[in-house]
């Protein structure tokens, strides 16, 4: 397992989908291990019955259909396929809704999906998500891209409550890639993803989607961040390592 | 592990589909990595035959792609492991010394050396042309370069014996720096076609540059880039080529190095943008607090002032 998980932090971050398949194939028997340490782009299907789109995950499968989060109905439809609580799936349509404001004041676009279920100790489990194309044939609003995909998931435990305060752990996955393409300067391609974990407890008075709301925008604006300064910032710094930019180089122009 | 799956139930995975995984996920390695990616593989398939095999497959191949130097055993220089100096899949000519090295791919070293024959090297007059050229080339490469390898070598019409007949050289560059202990390994790899037009009395540059970064501290972020260019200058004696092809060369260099910095200066302020703001469109964080108040999403997006 160690192992094949450092393969997946050197593999091409494009390529995460082969590697994962590649790693499946020679150890089927830790197969859940891998799905849920390897995250993947996402996938989004149309929900017929609410002309919207949502997005797939393991978090609402159930055999082979998923639970779409505006009709919670399964696609393809799926007899007995199981189902929040009736409560928690109040908490779900409105987080649902309040989700894809918050996506689309951040993203200007993009799918989003919220989904919710009871785990094991009295708490419950919610898993938020987002997926962005930003490439000329998305729906990128500027156009700047070639291609450009960012994927956010954000998965957060929500422990029992006690004295009037709940606990937290959050673990956000974003993954991006974009690539811009023109005469002059070529193809440039960066893409990527990190992964950051925020535990907190917190009042419950605010109610529960306040306080995962707060989470999740703080963990994206340092997600992004670390990805904008650290991780493109290294990657500039290992060019200017290979070749130093002209100052301090001397130019030895020769006399002609 | 969680699932106890002890039982061997599972049909045994054909050696050969094993084989190509592995060849699959060394041929991915990045620059500078892939003896840590073998060394996970082998873990992975648990069988070292296979493994060898498809270690033996894969490797001359990653170490030609990659433009891998490797010392010479008498110290002379390093030797660059390409098409355009490979006699056979074992053995590479490095022209500045004339001689041939051997290498053992799979553990990168070059493991003996013996002189070039005749037949392996140009003619007289082929080598004039090819020694200017190198000659500024190295120049060009220890100003600019700091771990840079270079050789010029002659990949059509080496045995031309004087003027009236085209040839053409091959000008590679293999820069790699390498810091694991910093999490971070990049490769610059320029590639120049130098056709000598003896008929057209002109000199053609066809170049293709590769730059790649990975920075892999708690996460795995990889540049990958390329860009092709293309120039031409007037057919003169060997050493005024050599100068007036560095200087293209030099020039073209330069102005990806340039591109290169510019497309970083506007991912932060443009491109990034695309996929997520800094700042909602509002310009202030988003207002959870108030979204508690409505129970209605469509009172939420008017107090917004966002209404669909």
């Amino acid at each position: 397992m160690e192992a094949a998980m450092d393969l997946m932090r050197r593999m091409p971050p494009r390529e995460s989908e082969m590697a994962l398949s590649a790693l499946l194939t020679l150890l089927p028997e830790q197969s859940s291990d891998l799905l849920s340490q390897v995250d993947l782009p996402l996938q989004v299907i149309r929900d017929l019955d609410a002309s919207k789109e949502f997005i797939l995950c393991e978090y609402n499968r159930d055999a082979d259909s998923y639970r779409s989060p505006w009709s919670n109905k399964y696609h393809p439809p799926l007899e007995d396929g199981s189902l929040p609580s009736n409560e928690l799936r109040k908490l779900e349509v409105e987080a649902n809704d309040i989700f894809a404001i918050y996506r689309d004041q951040y993203y200007e676009g993009g799918v989003s999906s919220v989904y919710m279920w009871e785990d094991d100790n009295q708490g419950f489990v919610a898993c938020f998500l987002i997926k962005k194309d930003g490439s000329k044939t998305g729906h990128g609003r500027r156009g700047y891209l070639q291609e450009g995909a960012w994927d956010a998931i954000h998965v957060i435990e929500v422990g029992l409550e006690e004295e009037g305060t709940a606990h937290y752990c959050l673990t956000s996955t974003v993954m991006l890639s974009m690539t811009t393409d023109n005469k002059q300067s070529g193809t440039f391609n960066l893409s990527g993803s990190i992964r950051r974990q925020m535990i907190l407890d917190l009042p419950i008075a605010d109610g529960h989607l306040c306080n995962m709301g707060k989470m999740i925008e703080e963990m994206e604006g340092k997600l992004r961040n670390s990805l904008d300064q650290v991780y493109f910032g290294k990657t500039r710094e290992m060019v200017c390592t290979l070749r130093p930019p002209a100052e301090g180089v001397q130019l030895g122009l020769p006399p002609n | 592990m969680a699932d106890g799956g002890d039982e061997p139930e599972e049909a045994e995975l054909h050696e050969e589909q094993k084989k190509e995984i592995a060849k699959w996920f060394l041929s991915h390695a990045p620059a500078g990595e892939i003896q840590y990616v073998a060394k996970d593989v082998k873990s992975l398939l648990g069988d070292d035959r296979v493994y060898e095999m498809a270690a033996s497959e894969a490797f001359p191949v990653y170490n030609k792609t990659h433009l891998v130097a490797l010392e010479m055993p008498d110290r002379s220089g390093n030797v660059i492991i390409t098409k355009f100096g490979e006699i056979d899949e074992d053995n590479y000519l490095d022209p500045r010394t004339a001689q041939v090295a051997t290498v053992d791919h799979v553990q990168q070293v070059c493991s003996n050396l013996r002189p070039a024959t005749d037949e392996e090297l140009p003619s007289c007059y082929i080598e004039g042309f090819r020694s200017a050229l190198d000659a500024e080339l190295c120049k060009y490469v220890d100003d600019t370069y700091p771990k840079g390898t270079c050789a010029v070598y002659c990949t059509r019409g080496k045995d031309v014996e004087g003027p009236g007949a085209s040839f053409e050289f091959t000008v590679v560059i293999s820069a790699a720096r390498h810091s694991p202990q910093n999490f971070c390994n990049g490769s610059w790899r320029s590639i120049w076609k130098v056709e000598f037009k003896d008929d057209l009395q002109v000199v053609e540059l066809k170049g293709s540059l590769q730059v790649g970064a990975h920075y892999f501290e708690e996460g795995n972020v990889q540049l990958d880039s390329k860009n092709e260019c293309n120039d031409s200058t007037i057919f003169q004696s060997p050493e005024d080529s050599a100068i007036s092809i560095m200087n293209m060369i030099r020039q073209h260099e330069m102005e990806y190095l340039s591109s290169l910095e510019a497309s970083y200066l506007n991912l932060s302020d443009a491109t990034f943008k695309d996929l997520r703001r800094k700042l909602p469109v509002t310009r202030t964080l988003f207002p959870w607090q108030n979204t508690l108040q409505f129970s209605l999403t469509k009172d939420i997006s008017k107090e917004l002032g966002i209404g669909k």
